[in-house]
């Protein structure tokens, strides 16, 4: 047999990700950030680049973004300044990107993450802070910019504080990126500092990959791909650039360096329509601004006010509540899930494992059925607390608490109000139970019989017997345990 | 040093002017003509010097996370040469963001 | 008539103030003169009469309740038309904002409105600031006063000869390197460049942020300090604004004298002109006369100030005149697709010396030559800035020539960039410090009867020393435009002699 050897390939992927934060104002003028919305409702002559106007930083913007910073384990520079970035393009007001170039905000941190391969360490090369652009409609064509007649301009966006991170390149294949945009999302909600939803554009991933043979020193035609709007498209559309690299490598084919675009549908990239080597940004200072030098004592606020890292907190669930890793991973999706599910088991008080149950496999159903997110919901961490407590101590069945739950769910109710405004009680009093069963004995004398006989199973519809005259209310053990002694003994 | 026909045309296009022959002409001359009169800063070794890009010594400068009125979409639209759908409308797009 | 034309401002508060003049009666003259004097200077691009008239009776009704906005309520301003008016047209003398109604008032006129200062109009200027003729006006050239077939200076020309003709008792303008002083000095006015951040720039539009800033122009010393205190001071909107200036009441100990001042004469500044270096000798002996100690000084440094602000003006103003593409305000060219109408726009809305400072700036800035050009130039303009730094250790004040020639022939340099570069060369080191300068008028050059200007520099916030020598010198010197002697006199005769 002839075995030929696969020559072995080296993926390296470097990321560059863009947040919007979610701040009052924007970055540099007085106007609402917002989503969507009326056009060109929230402009003003800054944020409409009209002549004379000047910009002025947004503090908390400069706070949210130092904040990312020490998240990402960066330093924050002692000195750092804006700079403009010039290009032409009628989505950018001033024609000029305020941004920043050579003295970023804060720069060399790095973010561990759990791949299948074992942990890897992503450096982060910079996190700097610039302004979003406003946003273009395709009209004519198919609504795409290829093939449009004309295209409309809402400047509504223009001027959101957007911060930029750049990752070294450090990632070796798409899932290892997938991973690490998920964990960097993770960090970046903890911090609530942005609504990171790459669906809604508040958080934008571009990539820039390159393949080589196995021990090369230099690396591959560098790609950018870009138009990937979901964590899902960034796994898939790096797949498959990586693929469609490795086949051009094995094929002897040139790579060229250019800008790729991932179809959603298609599952595949294509090239871009950027004219390569137009790029001169020509940058220098902003002269409108002024450079930005923060106290330590400003920074060392910043550290204090950061929340549990979200692998920490991972860790910490699996070891101090007994969670499995799948549920720990549902229950971290968000800091305001964590923090619910915390305070939940918090105001339980017993097995931990319980609220887990109740909250992914109940109240969840519930919220999809909806259409809700956990944090709309009228049922609050103590309420469904107070619902288990319910079922523990025997004043509920199980069956009956899910009821409760939904009743819970539509009204915002407690549990002991439902229970009580329905007549949900068990009734675990002997004198009643035993009313029923005398009832249940008489007419039924033969089912009796077979249980004198010992027919356990006739024993068992016989509790169902019960259960029915009590409209279900009656405690079953007690049932059981009250006809076993009537009948068996 | 002479700047070149390509250099005044990679520029034109970078600054979105369009320019005719006759003017990219002058332009080669009198920008080289300037540019030798700025040649004479050439001659001073300044790398110990740190450039200064502001005149005044400030920092920190920012205000606050407050939201201020906006304009209204008429008065943002007043000025646009063309518009529609309360937006401002301008032709085709034939290249990409960069 | 004439009497009003010529009246200082701070004299019209106070015959204002003393219920002798009435400020209807100032604009209605003015306004007249502005008639007059229009055909022959074109120093107006925007005139607001009926809006001056309604401020003006405002005005007098406020007075007449004891309720004056402050002690100028009334007295009326010229804003050069690079000043953002709300409601009113503003164009930067430039066909790419021909017709922009802005949205928005400047921060300058905001505090002059709230003064109470009715507005007369917007005073014509070269394209965009950029230039030292006023002849860079789409709008057509400003003419001297002194002299209709000579340029007024520039890029403030049109406020300077409208101040010069008793037009406009005083006007804002501003300077980026030597756009107020130069045309003051040329047109014989007052005209004061103050310290980089003492007047906002918010609402003033952008030409080269980093150097730019606004101030005024007047026929006295004393009326450009008033005015000035009227709209110093910090405001929030321009992050490079000085938070705490010290006080702003620049009248304030102005006739305290320059006995005892330290004064430093740049030795390198020598006008190649005999008649204006002779009027800047006699005004050296003038100042030592009065009590100032006199000393020569050497800036070696200043000789690379003009080649490192023709590229920084350049660089700054390349980014800042991007935002002129034909989308959101002025008028468009059509195109096939967003960049060809956007190239067409710009090279038709744009005039000649604006496109040369894109072209430059751009260049200066592009890659592979940042280092060379724009960088280098950063690290020339620390070099002057330590230079001063140092200079004020030994004196208090820096006095030079303005310009170094007196108005000159409207065409004379227009085909040669460079030369008329060169009339900033003693004033465009200043902005690039941020300094404070004051240009005062020293009498008219004896070869060809036009004025001469004297530049007296002053360190940072230093805006009262530099106001106390220029108004000791003026006094002594006693050269101020008047009812009697002015260049404004001529231009309305022949028009009267002609038309009535
Ligand atoms: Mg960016
Ligand atoms: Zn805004």
């Amino acid at each position: 047999m002839n075995v030929q050897t696969q020559p072995s390939y080296e993926t390296t992927i470097g990321l560059e990700i863009h947040v919007e934060l979610a701040t009052k104002s924007k970055m540099f003028c007085s106007c609402r950030v917002a989503f969507a919305g009326e056009p060109n409702t929230r402009t003003c002559p800054v944020c409409l680049g009209l002549p004379g106007s000047l910009p002025v930083a947004n503090e908390r913007a400069i706070e949210y973004t130092m904040k990312i910073g020490r998240a990402l384990g960066c330093d924050v520079a002692g000195h750092s300044l804006w700079h403009r970035k010039n290009y032409f393009y009628p989505d950018m007001p001033k024609n000029y990107q305020i941004s920043q170039y050579d003295l970023p905000l804060c720069y060399s941190g790095s973010v561990a993450i759990a791949t299948e391969s074992g942990p890897v360490t992503v450096g982060i090369t910079r996190v700097h802070l610039e302004e979003d652009t406003g946003k273009s409609i395709h009209a004519g064509g198919r609504g795409r910019i290829h093939g449009s007649d004309y295209s409309l301009e809402d400047f509504n966006r223009a001027g959101t504080p957007l911060v930029e991170i750049v990752t070294d390149p450090d990632l070796h294949s798409a899932e290892d990126a997938r991973v690490f945009v998920v964990e960097l999302r993770a960090i970046i909600e903890s911090l609530g500092v942005s609504d990171v939803r790459m669906e809604e554009g508040s958080m934008r991933v571009d990539a820039n990959i390159s393949v080589r043979l196995s021990g090369e020193a230099e690396y591959g035609t560098k790609v950018e791909v870009k138009n990937m709007n979901s964590v899902r498209s960034v796994g898939r559309a790096l797949a498959y650039e990586e693929t469609r690299q490795r086949a051009a490598l094995d094929a002897a084919e040139a790579l060229v360096q250019e800008t790729r675009h991932f179809d959603e549908k298609k599952g595949t990239t294509s090239q871009g329509r950027t004219k390569e080597g137009s790029s001169d940004y020509r940058y220098f200072p902003e002269p409108d601004l002024v450079p930005f030098e923060p106290s330590a004592e400003w920074i060392a606020e910043i550290d204090a006010s950061l929340p549990e890292k979200p692998a920490e907190r991972r860790h910490r669930f699996m070891s101090e509540y007994g969670i499995g890793a799948t549920e720990t991973a549902i229950l971290t999706t968000t800091r305001a899930t964590g923090d619910w599910f915390e305070s939940a088991a918090r105001a339980y008080g017993g097995d931990a494992k319980k609220i887990v149950n109740w909250l992914i496999a109940d109240l969840y159903g519930l919220l999809n059925e909806s259409g809700q997110e956990l944090s709309d919901t009228k049922v609050s961490p103590g309420r469904l607390a107070g619902l288990v407590k319910l079922v523990d101590a025997g004043v509920i069945s199980g069956k009956q608490a899910k009821l409760v739950l939904t009743e819970m769910f539509a009204s915002g109710k407690d549990a002991e109000g439902i229970v009580r405004d329905e007549g949900l009680e068990q009734i675990s009093d002997t004198d009643a139970i035993e009313s029923a069963i005398d009832a249940v004995i008489a007419a039924n004398a033969e089912a009796a019989d077979k249980v004198r006989a010992g027919n356990t199973g006739t024993l068992g519809w016989l509790v169902g017997q019960v259960m029915k005259k009590t409209q279900g209310r009656a405690n079953p053990k007690m049932v059981t345990e009250l006809l076993r002694s009537r009948l068996m003994r | 040093m002479p700047i070149s026909r390509q250099a005044v045309d990679h520029v034109a296009r970078l600054a979105r002017l369009a320019l005719s022959e006759e003017e990219r002409d002058k332009m080669q001359v009198d920008l080289t003509k300037i540019l030798e009169h700025a040649e004479r800063i050439q001659t001073l070794h300044l790398d110990d010097v740190a450039p200064t890009s502001h005149a005044v010594p400030l920092h920190n400068v920012m205000r606050p996370d407050e939201v201020g009125e906006s304009l209204s979409q008429e008065i943002a639209l007043a000025g646009a040469p063309e518009s529609a759908d309360g937006r401002f409308k301008v032709p085709r797009i034939l290249e990409e963001e960069e | 008539m004439s009497e009003i034309l010529y009246m200082p401002a701070t004299a019209m508060a106070a015959a204002m103030a003393a219920g002798e003049l009435s400020s209807r009666e100032v604009v209605a003259a003015l306004l007249e003169r502005a008639g007059g004097t229009q055909s022959a200077l074109n120093g107006w691009l925007q005139r607001t009469p009926e809006r001056a008239l309604k401020e003006a009776h405002a005005a007098d009704e406020r007075r007449a309740a004891g309720k004056s906005r402050s002690a100028f309520d009334g007295v009326p301003v010229a804003y050069k038309d690079i000043f953002v008016t709300k409601d009113v047209v503003t164009t930067c003398a430039s066909k790419i904002l021909e017709g922009w109604v802005p949205p928005y008032d400047a921060t300058v006129v905001e505090r002059c409105d709230a003064a109470g200062l009715p507005m007369l109009g917007k005073a014509n200027l070269d394209e965009f600031a950029m230039g030292s003729s006023t002849e860079n006006s789409a709008f057509g050239p400003v003419r001297n006063p002194w002299n209709t077939t000579m340029v007024p200076g520039g890029s403030s020309g049109g406020s300077a000869a409208l101040v010069a003709a008793g037009a406009a008792p005083w006007a804002w303008g501003t300077d980026t390197g030597g756009s107020i002083r130069q045309p003051a000095a040329l047109s014989g006015v007052v005209g004061v460049k103050p310290t980089y951040g003492l007047v906002s720039r918010y609402g003033l539009v952008a030409f080269a942020s980093s150097l730019d800033q606004a101030g005024p122009l007047a026929r006295t010393v004393k009326d450009c300090a008033a005015l000035l205190g009227l709209a110093a001071g910090h405001d929030p909107r321009d992050s490079t604004s000085i938070p705490a200036p010290g006080a702003t009441d620049y009248l304030a100990g102005i006739e305290d004298g320059v006995e005892g001042l330290r004064i430093g004469v740049v030795k390198e500044f020598r006008a190649p002109e005999a008649g204006v270096q002779a009027r800047i000798d006699e005004a050296y002996g003038r100042l030592e006369k009065l009590g100032a100690k006199l000393q020569e000084l050497s800036l070696p440094s200043f000789e690379f100030g003009l080649p490192a602000y023709y590229l920084i003006n350049p660089a700054e103003a390349s980014s800042n005149l991007a935002r002129y593409d034909g989308v959101r305000y002025g008028p468009r060219r059509r195109g096939e697709d967003v960049a060809q109408m956007m190239s067409r726009t710009r090279g038709e809305g744009f005039g000649a010396e604006v496109k040369r400072r894109i072209m430059l700036g751009s260049y200066a800035l592009s890659a592979g030559y940042y280092d060379a050009y724009y960088g280098k130039a950063q690290r020339v303009r620390t070099l002057i800035i330590e230079e001063l730094d140092r200079a004020y250790s030994s004196v208090d004040l820096i006095v030079s020539p303005t310009s170094p020639t007196t108005a000159f022939r409207i065409g004379e340099r227009a085909a040669d960039p460079l030369a008329m570069y060169l009339s900033d060369v003693y004033t465009a080191p200043v902005n690039l410090a941020g300094n404070a300068a004051i240009s005062v008028p020293c009498g008219t050059s004896e070869d060809n009867g036009l004025p001469v200007g004297l530049q007296i520099i002053a360190g940072a916030l230093d805006e009262h020393t530099m106001f106390r020598a220029a108004y000791a010198f003026e006094q002594d010197l006693g050269w101020i435009l008047s009812p009697e002697g002015n260049p404004g006199n001529d231009l309305t005769a022949a028009r009267k002699g002609g038309s009535s």
